[in-house]
């Protein structure tokens, strides 16, 4: 039986192997894998070769923010697959160290992949045993390679990533999206969150005078409010999040919470509520 | 074919073609930003704002354009930011084989003749990349070279590029290289041309959305590298 939806109804073919043997005699011969990339040829399931022209199962926005002694991080817990609110219960916020973690806004099935990739980089981490973990600066730019080389043959991790960490004292926060663009700033908001929470976000580091004159009870004010104005606007977004924050001591990630919204001053109007 | 009056803009068709519109994954994003580099007698300056944009958007205030590649040599870039980053990496692990071989730093010169090759290494999927190089070069005098995306590169005395470079430009060719004016030319102090490249980014800050935030300064002299950084407009 022929398990690949692909080849039904498709005229046989010698060089497709239905059971998807390896390597599989072939009178193309040996190809390069470049080229097997590109032509789309050398598959032994008969698949052309493509790559991702846009995103299917989506996350909205990532907020960070540093404060004094740390990082805290946002995002809602949705996935929506175009206009519908698909999968209501998504973490989108990845622990990867004791001292990092990775927000995630785009496509899922990419984040999922990525998470794949960086517990392969944590595990050679472990087997070396030499001492050293990897630090979220060093998990940064490896991410950032990762993405640029992926968008560099045209086939990109359709994601834009926020990552936070704290190392000896120092906060780290930074983002890098699908075309390899890497940026660190102590305010990060992605998707909608760059339009509607990212002035929110650089309005109360400004007003404060910093980071260090944020406190975690400030921060965890700061982000809701953002959170509340994206339910408000953004068509895409959900009324239950996770924060996650991070500090010298570790990493923690909240459980789901919801901020208070006002709906009340619709009632009257035509075509809202009357 | 009816004929009709027409308005500024309106376009007749005769036969309308239906062409199928590709959309396809574009690589490129321009992250905006202005540097400049003048060369004097014994120094060599090299500025550039750090605001990274992205459209009408700013991702972030600080990311430094110059990187500092010997005490002799300083490069900056603009463009997309991505593909800089990853040329400027390409440099630096470049230099540091050559240092292990040859047991000396790469010169000046040595390194803008290898990026002008880099760049056009990847001539059919270029890196997007306005470069600038500037140093002192083995006289001690100071050099400034500029590259086009795919390595076309030559030796100047003052250079800008970037988003604001049609406005600061000609500006430098007027204080720097004394044209249109009675001619009087004068070797430049470093004093002196750090002011005219703090003026030049505070003017550019005034018309260029992409430009501002902060302005870095390399001052490269026998002594070293010495880093100055100032304020810009944030609007």
């Amino acid at each position: 039986m022929d398990h690949f939806p692909t080849n039904w109804g498709n005229p046989r073919s010698e060089e497709v192997d239905s059971y998807n043997t390896y390597p599989v005699a072939s009178h193309i011969g040996n190809v390069p894998h470049s080229v097997r990339q590109i032509a789309g040829y050398g598959h032994t399931n008969g698949h052309p070769t493509s790559h991702t022209q846009s995103p299917v199962v989506t996350g909205t926005s990532v907020l960070g923010l540093k404060y004094k002694g740390g990082v805290m991080m946002a995002a809602d817990n949705l996935a929506s697959y175009g206009s519908l609110a698909r999968f209501r219960d998504i973490e989108r916020l990845h622990k990867v160290t004791d001292f990092t973690v990775l927000g995630a806004s785009g496509d899922m099935s990419d984040f999922q992949y990525v998470k794949h990739l960086l517990d392969s980089q944590m595990i050679k981490e472990y087997n070396a045993d030499d001492g050293h973990t990897l630090a979220t600066h060093n998990i940064y730019e490896y991410l950032w390679r990762v993405m640029y080389n992926r968008r560099s043959k045209m086939n990109p991790l359709w994601n834009t990533f926020v990552l936070g960490g704290v190392n000896k004292g120092e906060s780290f926060l930074g983002a890098i999206d699908l075309k390899g663009t890497p940026y660190q700033s102590a305010s990060i908001a992605t998707g909608f969150g760059s339009h509607l929470a990212q002035p929110i976000l650089r309005k109360e580091l400004e007003q404060r005078g910093g980071e260090n004159n944020i406190t975690e009870e400030q921060a965890v004010e700061i982000l809701k409010k953002s959170m509340k104005v994206l339910w408000y606007r953004d068509a895409r977004s959900m009324n239950k999040f996770q924060l996650a924050k991070i500090t010298s001591e570790g990493v923690t990630i909240s459980e789901s919470m919801s901020v208070e919204t006002e709906w009340g001053f619709a009632e009257n109007i035509r075509g809202y509520g009357a | 074919m009816s004929v009709f009056s027409t308005y500024p803009g309106q376009v007749i068709v005769d036969n309308p073609v239906s062409v199928p519109i590709e959309h396809r994954f574009d690589p490129y994003v321009d992250n905006g930003g202005t540097l400049l580099s003048i060369s004097g007698e014994d120094f060599c300056v090299v500025a550039a704002d750090t605001r990274q944009s992205e459209g009408y958007s700013i991702n972030s205030r600080y990311v430094p354009k110059s990187v500092k590649l010997s005490n002799k040599t300083v490069i900056s870039m603009g463009g997309c930011y991505a593909d800089c980053l990853t040329l400027t990496k390409k440099i630096q692990q470049s230099m540091e084989w050559y240092q292990h071989a040859h047991g000396k730093t790469m010169s000046t010169a040595a390194v803008a003749q290898m990026l002008s090759i880099m760049l056009y290494q990847k001539r059919f999927f270029p890196f997007y990349s306005w470069c600038i190089l500037g140093g002192l070069d083995e006289e001690g005098k100071g050099a400034v070279y500029t590259y086009d995306p795919v390595g076309s590169y030559e030796r100047e005395s003052c250079r800008c590029a970037g988003s604001a470079s049609s406005l600061i430009q000609p500006f430098l060719d007027n204080q720097i290289g004394f044209k249109n004016q009675e001619s009087n030319k004068t070797k430049l102090s470093l004093d002196q041309v750090l002011r005219i490249t703090k003026d030049s980014f505070t003017s550019a800050t005034e018309r260029d959305i992409y430009t501002g935030d902060y302005l870095e300064i390399f001052v490269i002299t026998s002594k070293g590298v010495e880093v100055q950084k100032m304020d810009l407009k944030k609007d």
